[in-house]
């Protein structure tokens, strides 16, 4: 039951044309897709991100779909309002929080945490650019070793969160990691969690042109590079059950890091290392593929 | 406990009941000393089916009134609860909350801020958010705590308001002492408060987007002038709604101030919460005396009662003010503004501002009178010199601070 | 007291063009070669703006008033049926 583009030809998404996004901009790209697929019985709560002033400014929305913009740290508390406030009312919508990474790794984490380990009923989507976009590029707790941000200028010491883990340890129904690159499997992830009773939590990777320094028309290229390169892996935790989603042929890693010149500052040897890693981390999830349920 | 009859209950009880009475559709719960009984008499409520409501166990006070403002944003009337360290801790959520024109109600248990940890009354938690866009009702009993929390639901909703209030009840003097609390019927304020009506609301079909940019030529500044406009326009609603509550329940514990023996008073002294009952205590005994003294109970720190505070304190011969919280260098919160509120009024008494009270430091009667004499003293002779006096202090410290050569 | 009290409230509308006719923001500007094009819809699906629709002839087309000239839809279709062409003025 894997949708086609029939499918989501057929449905209207929350986006409307003209909106304050860059030319280029992932984020919007993955709003789409999603927005389409969640449908219009939805509430989004936004968080400061870049997609709050994507919105455009008061009094003009670019999104069709209401939106409760929210302070930074709070957007899934807030939504756990949302959520409880219609299951009072027995109303069945959709509660969704799209947030960028630095809501959702850093300083969202608390709440996300909190509403994670309630099980509240909504779906949790972040979309990643990897940094903090919306106030100039400045390096968050997602943002990939070796990038150069305005707060990393010689590239960043420390890897990643694993935020996708971080939830799935919470032992929540649903988790999945998703990229612009793969439209059709970030759709089929998000129909199959609308079904789904309990947290949800979707990561979106979303390059960004002017963050990640590579030319605007690249971005669904390096969204689909990202994955190829086993730097993005595609998997979905189900009830405890991990499962691989895309498995490409990999390409090798200097592929991806050539085409963005946040990558600039890496050495061949931190390129290796980074390769090691990432061949570490691909063994690991197959080796869970292994288990029954690991959280 | 029974509806309808006198029950000797603890203020957090009482204002647990309230929330019940109001009929609040979403509860958000975090733990804090001396909250903490608020938050689980709903839980067992909820539990037990006496009061139907979700109830959302958060993992912070930034959280819960997060929540509670995303349950108002899709139409709920919603509750919660916090102390000292949890409000300030949800300090910027309180003015998304009032920017959002949530009518959400709190209770707060006016507990001391720290370091250190002090887990006794004070007022500076509560004081420290007074421009929030909060409404601000200090009370002095459980019953006025059960009675004030359903009228500012009332207020908190009228179309002409839309702003969060906090019911404020000093630590364990009102939360953890028992005290006899009538407490009505479900059906008599059912008829009292009606449904929640939002200004607006997250819905499917009419979509809108809260809260987004909006830019410096846009109405951010009418935004804020419309918050401040309709906090003016709640003193109104306050009055009003007192008067019904009185004419409905048959009890009135005043709107904005609260007058005792006033109308013939030289002296006046002005306070909140627990220790305006020590100071009703304190007129009593001075009058008898045959001192011409008065209280004026602030109830309404938010909305600031400036034609109340002008019209009751003009043409009399000083006024004390006992202030439980302190904006340091500046005074205390009240004393500063019921100055500030005379500045322009012809015949504006002497304000002798006293700073006590802090991190639970006792205050009894006893203590208002000394005040009370120390300032009628100082206005006699003219040796009010500073803005304000800090008083009980230890006796070294006490020292010092009276010491004439320490003025600002 | 006799006066009006506004609820002034930060509520925006939803509206197409929202931050302005933003096809303005643009330096090329993306043709369709409908001789080459094989209405696979990836264009539509990949465009980060929404600007591209299905025109009366069964062939896409794009919303000039708000592509912002990207590219992405030059960049993803199989058939190399979009080119990208400069504007000028």
């Amino acid at each position: 039951m894997s949708l086609t583009i029939h499918d989501l030809r057929k449905r209207s998404s929350s986006y409307l044309p003209g909106s304050a996004a860059c030319p280029g901009c992932g984020a919007t790209i993955a709003f789409r897709i999603a927005s389409r697929v969640l449908g219009p019985n939805t509430v989004y709560v936004i968080p400061a991100c870049c997609s709050s002033i994507i919105q455009s400014p008061y009094p003009r929305s670019a999104f069709s779909a209401p939106v409760l913009n929210f302070a930074f740290a709070a957007a899934a508390a807030a939504a756990s309002g949302v959520y409880r406030a219609y299951k009072f009312q027995g109303r069945d919508v959709n509660v969704v929080v799209w947030a960028g990474d630095g809501g959702t790794v850093d300083i969202g984490i608390q709440a996300l945490s909190g509403a994670a380990e309630r099980g509240e009923d909504i779906i949790y989507i972040c979309y990643d650019n990897e940094a903090y976009m919306n106030t100039g590029i400045q390096r968050s707790g997602a943002t990939p070793r070796g990038a150069v941000t305005k707060t990393t200028p010689t590239g960043k010491r420390e890897m990643p969160k694993d935020m996708p883990m971080i939830v799935a340890a919470h032992g929540v129904p649903y988790v999945a990691t998703a990229s612009v690159g793969y439209p059709f499997d970030l759709a089929n992830k998000l129909e199959k969690a609308k079904k789904i009773r309990g947290f949800k939590y979707i990561h979106i990777l979303s390059p960004c042109p002017p963050g990640w320094d590579f030319p605007v028309e690249k971005t669904v290229e390096l969204g689909k590079l990202a994955v190829d390169t086993y730097f993005w892996p595609l998997y979905e935790i189900e009830n405890g059950k991990l499962r691989i989603t895309i498995k490409p042929r990999r390409r090798p890693i200097k592929d991806f890091l050539a085409m963005q010149g946040r990558f600039v500052s890496l050495k061949d040897e931190d390129i290796e290392e980074l390769e090691k890693r990432i061949m570490e981390k691909w063994n690991f999830l197959l080796q869970l593929e292994g288990l029954e349920r690991i959280f | 406990m029974a509806e309808g009859e006198w029950n000797i209950i603890t203020g957090n009880h009482a204002a647990a009941l309230a929330a019940k009475l109001a009929r609040v559709n979403v509860v958000a719960a975090y733990p804090i000393t001396p909250q903490t009984t608020v938050v689980e008499y709903l839980a067992s409520f909820i539990e037990s089916g006496y009061m139907n409501a979700e109830y959302i166990r958060v993992e912070s006070e930034h959280s819960a009134m997060a929540a509670v403002i995303g349950a108002a944003a899709a139409g709920a009337r919603t509750f919660t609860a916090t102390s000292s360290q949890g409000l300030v801790y949800m300090s910027e959520v309180l003015h998304w909350a009032a920017g959002s024109r949530a009518p959400v109600g709190m209770a707060v248990i006016n507990r001391a801020l720290g370091p250190p940890w002090n887990i006794h009354v004070d007022h500076q938690d509560s004081m420290s958010q007074r421009d929030t866009g909060w409404m601000q009702i200090y009370v002095s009993s459980n019953q006025e705590v059960l009675d004030t929390i359903l009228m500012m639901y009332k207020v908190a909703e009228h179309p002409d308001v839309m702003l969060p209030f906090m019911v404020c009840l000093d630590a364990f003097v009102l939360s953890h002492t028992f005290m006899p609390v009538n407490v009505p019927r479900q059906e008599d304020v059912d008829e009292f408060l009606p449904p929640f009506r939002p200004a607006w609301i997250l819905d499917p079909s009419d979509p809108i987007s809260f809260g987004s940019l909006v830019l410096p030529d846009e109405e951010y500044q009418e935004m804020r002038w419309s918050i401040d406009l309709s906090m003016k326009k709640a003193l109104e609603v306050i009055e009003d709604v007192a008067e019904e509550f009185h004419e409905k329940f048959g009890r009135y514990h005043g709107a904005a101030i609260m007058k005792y023996r006033m109308s013939d008073a030289e002296y006046v002294i002005l306070t909140s919460a627990t220790l305006a009952s020590e100071a009703e205590v304190a007129v009593d005994m001075m009058r008898d005396e045959g001192i011409s003294v008065g209280l004026l109970k602030l109830r309404s720190f938010r909305p600031f009662p400036h034609r109340d505070i002008k019209e009751s304190l003009q043409g009399r011969k000083g006024v004390v003010v006992i202030d439980r919280s302190i904006s340091f260098s500046s005074g205390g919160p009240i004393g500063t503004e019921v100055r500030s509120s005379l500045y322009d009024v012809s015949g504006a008494p002497p304000v002798v501002d006293y700073i006590s009270g802090l991190g639970g430091r006792d205050l009894t009667y006893n203590d208002v009178i000394a005040m009370f004499k120390d300032a009628v003293g100082r206005i006699a002779a003219g040796r009010v010199r500073k803005p304000y006096y800090w008083y009980k202090l230890k006796p070294e410290y006490q020292r010092i601070e009276l010491a004439e050569e320490v003025i600002i | 007291m006799g006066f009006e009290v506004p609820i002034v409230i930060p509520v925006s509308k939803p509206r197409k063009g929202s931050s302005g006719e933003t096809g303005l923001w643009r330096v090329e500007r993306p043709v369709i070669n409908e001789s080459k094009c094989i209405k696979c819809w990836l264009c539509w699906l990949y465009c980060p703006e929404e600007v591209i629709s299905e025109g009366e002839n069964g062939f896409p087309v794009i919303d000039l008033s708000y592509c912002k000239g990207c590219g992405v839809c030059a960049d993803v279709c199989p058939a190399k049926a979009i080119e990208m062409v400069r504007e000028y003025g």
